[in-house]
């Protein structure tokens, strides 16, 4: 037998979460992630785990609240919509510090929008979600099997720097089909001496909470957050680099578009071209070095996304505006082919000649 | 194949019930006259049979399908001439069912009418490389699900076990005893192996009956 299975992305999200402990799933359906929840359905009471359909995304993310703050690990997933109205409890469980995994399948928009795939959450997730300072750990598969890495990945970096973990994909990673090898790396799980498990009258009690009345208090609060968040930027960026090395012309790409994006780099090199591709896989934090160190020998950046131009911005900056970035998109539930990213290789590399 | 009026495809979600109806579809059109597709998914707005539209029309197969189907429009909702797959007794109609017993509940309202008629097949696609649907076991409690969800028993299996475009030849016979089982526990005859149409040199002497399948799928 192959050791491999054929699964759908969002399948493999579930069972990878399984694997990796989550026995606590609550979540709302809305395409195109609802086979996260139909498989956490079928699955969750046949180990022992508990899965609920909430009556709406806000109480499923405050039911995740109220696990985590037990200290287990926990997932909801949902896509755009949904994960707007979840905004509130992403919020609440960063000023609480506390560990949880939350997956967005991006659909278009905004408002209710499509149900085709799309990045346009890009912002959101990037910058926060929710109000006030703060960020998630937000993760971008480009294949079903990384669906699966990623969400133990997401579970451990949660558990390790008490925060949120974001798989950020889309309604192509949801929706397609591909094998997958479900031998993935469970590293074990984090003491949460901080979690409300109960005193046992044996210790002080534990308080999860997010309201701070005494502003030096709250001001030291986000200090240590963001001191926090420096060594997750320091230690914990993912990449792909492809034929990046001598490239003029670096696409950067995460998810699908990354895909799509590699086809082009290949095409444009038959062409004599030097293309490259820079995939981030955490978006935040978004993996600055490499741009930087591209921005060295490349003559100029293309972003290709989803969406208007999102992570462009991340790109102008983390390249320091050494070389010129333009855009390649589609939107509103749109994926470029190949070929569009492939003549805006050749217009680019034109315009520098 | 050989078909009777009533073909019908049933399985666990993702099992790949929609490339072999679109198949059969073609298969049955080069033995009959007056073929339909019948898509009766409520579970799925995507991968729908819908999606071959053009290729039905340019080989004079009907298509019985939900307006709403592969047009982004999430409704789960049953075409308008869904009675003309029960009534009209000259048409032979290939059925894709929605996945796993939600799926199976919509095929349920034309129950009284095929099994009054009795001149159907109802297979059960099986995909052991499926995580739901590893075992025997497993599987016979999908089959179980579905036809409670319906009303209507299954007379086959196919065996469609496959992981994409990785799949080798000796993966699809590791599966030929996952499928046999099932079929003994089931007391139903596994009716054929499917194929994608790149294995079938290879594999046609070996398994027997097979049927070879052009994938419908887009790869990026």
């Amino acid at each position: 037998m192959s050791d491999k299975i054929l699964m759908k992305g969002n399948e493999a999200i579930a069972e990878a979460a399984i694997i990796a402990g989550c026995r606590h799933y609550f979540g709302y359906p809305i395409t195109p992630q609802t086979e996260i929840a139909a498989y956490m359905a079928k699955k969750m009471p046949k180990i022992g785990g508990t899965f609920l359909q909430a009556e709406s995304e806000i109480a499923a993310i405050n039911m995740v609240y109220g696990v985590a703050s037990a200290g287990k690990r926990v997932m909801t997933s949902s896509s755009s919509p949904g994960v707007s109205l979840k905004g509130e409890g992403l919020s609440y469980l960063a000023g609480s510090d506390l560990p949880s995994l939350i997956v967005n399948v991006q659909r278009g928009g905004p408002g209710l929008g499509g149900i085709q795939p799309s990045q346009s959450d890009y912002f959101q997730s990037t910058r926060g979600g929710g109000h006030g300072d703060y960020h998630m750990i937000v993760l971008a598969p480009a294949s079903v099997q990384e669906m699966a890495e990623l969400t133990v990945k997401g579970f451990e970096l949660a558990d390790t720097y008490r925060m949120t973990s974001m798989i950020l994909a889309d309604g192509t990673m949801g929706q397609m089909m591909e094998p997958v090898n479900l031998d993935l790396d469970v590293k074990p799980a984090h003491e949460k001496p901080w979690a409300t498990t109960g005193t046992q009258m044996a210790r002080e009690h534990n308080i999860v909470n997010s309201l701070s009345l005494v502003p030096e208090e709250l001001e030291e609060l986000n200090f240590k957050r963001y001191d926090r968040y420096k060594v997750i930027e320091e230690n914990e960026t993912m990449f792909e680099e492809y034929k990046v090395e001598d490239a003029d012309i670096v696409l950067a790409a995460f998810g699908i578009a990354a895909r799509v994006s590699k086809n082009a780099v290949d095409e444009a090199r038959k062409m004599g071209i030097k293309a490259g591709l820079i995939r981030p896989i955490t978006l935040w934090p978004f993996p600055k070095a490499p741009f930087k160190a591209a921005a060295e020998h490349a003559k100029a950046f293309i972003s290709v996304e989803l969406n208007m131009g999102q992570m462009i911005e991340d790109v102008i900056l983390a390249t320091e505006s050494k070389c010129p970035v333009t855009l390649c998109n589609r939107a509103g539930g749109m994926i470029p082919d190949p070929k569009q990213v492939l003549n805006s290789i050749i217009e680019v590399n034109g315009g520098m000649k | 194949m050989k078909y009777k009026r009533l073909t019908i495809l049933c399985g666990h979600y993702g099992s790949g019930k929609t490339n072999i109806a679109v198949n059969m579809a073609y298969d049955l059109r080069a033995q009959r006259d007056n073929v339909a597709v019948a898509d009766l998914d409520i579970v799925n707005p995507y991968f729908r049979t819908k999606d071959s539209q053009k290729d039905f029309e340019e080989r004079g197969i009907r298509l019985i399908c939900s307006d709403f189907a592969s047009s982004n429009v999430d409704l789960p909702s049953m075409p308008a001439d869904l009675y003309s797959i029960t009534d009209d007794h000259s048409l032979s109609v290939i059925l894709d069912i929605g996945g796993d017993d939600r799926g199976a509940y919509a095929l349920g309202r034309l129950r009284d009418a095929i099994l009054t008629e009795n001149d159907y097949d109802m297979y059960m696609v099986v995909n052991q490389y499926r995580p739901l649907t590893p075992d025997a076991q497993s599987t016979l409690e999908v089959m179980g699900e579905i036809e409670a969800a319906c009303g209507i028993p299954f007379t086959g299996i196919i065996n469609n076990s496959n992981i994409a475009r990785e799949t080798t030849a000796q993966d699809v016979l590791d599966t030929v005893d996952y499928a046999n089982e099932v079929g003994k526990r089931s007391g139903l005859p596994v009716v054929c192996t499917t194929v994608e149409d790149r294995l079938y040199d290879e594999l046609k002497d070996k398994l027997s009956p097979i049927f070879s399948l052009q994938l419908q799928a887009k790869l990026i």
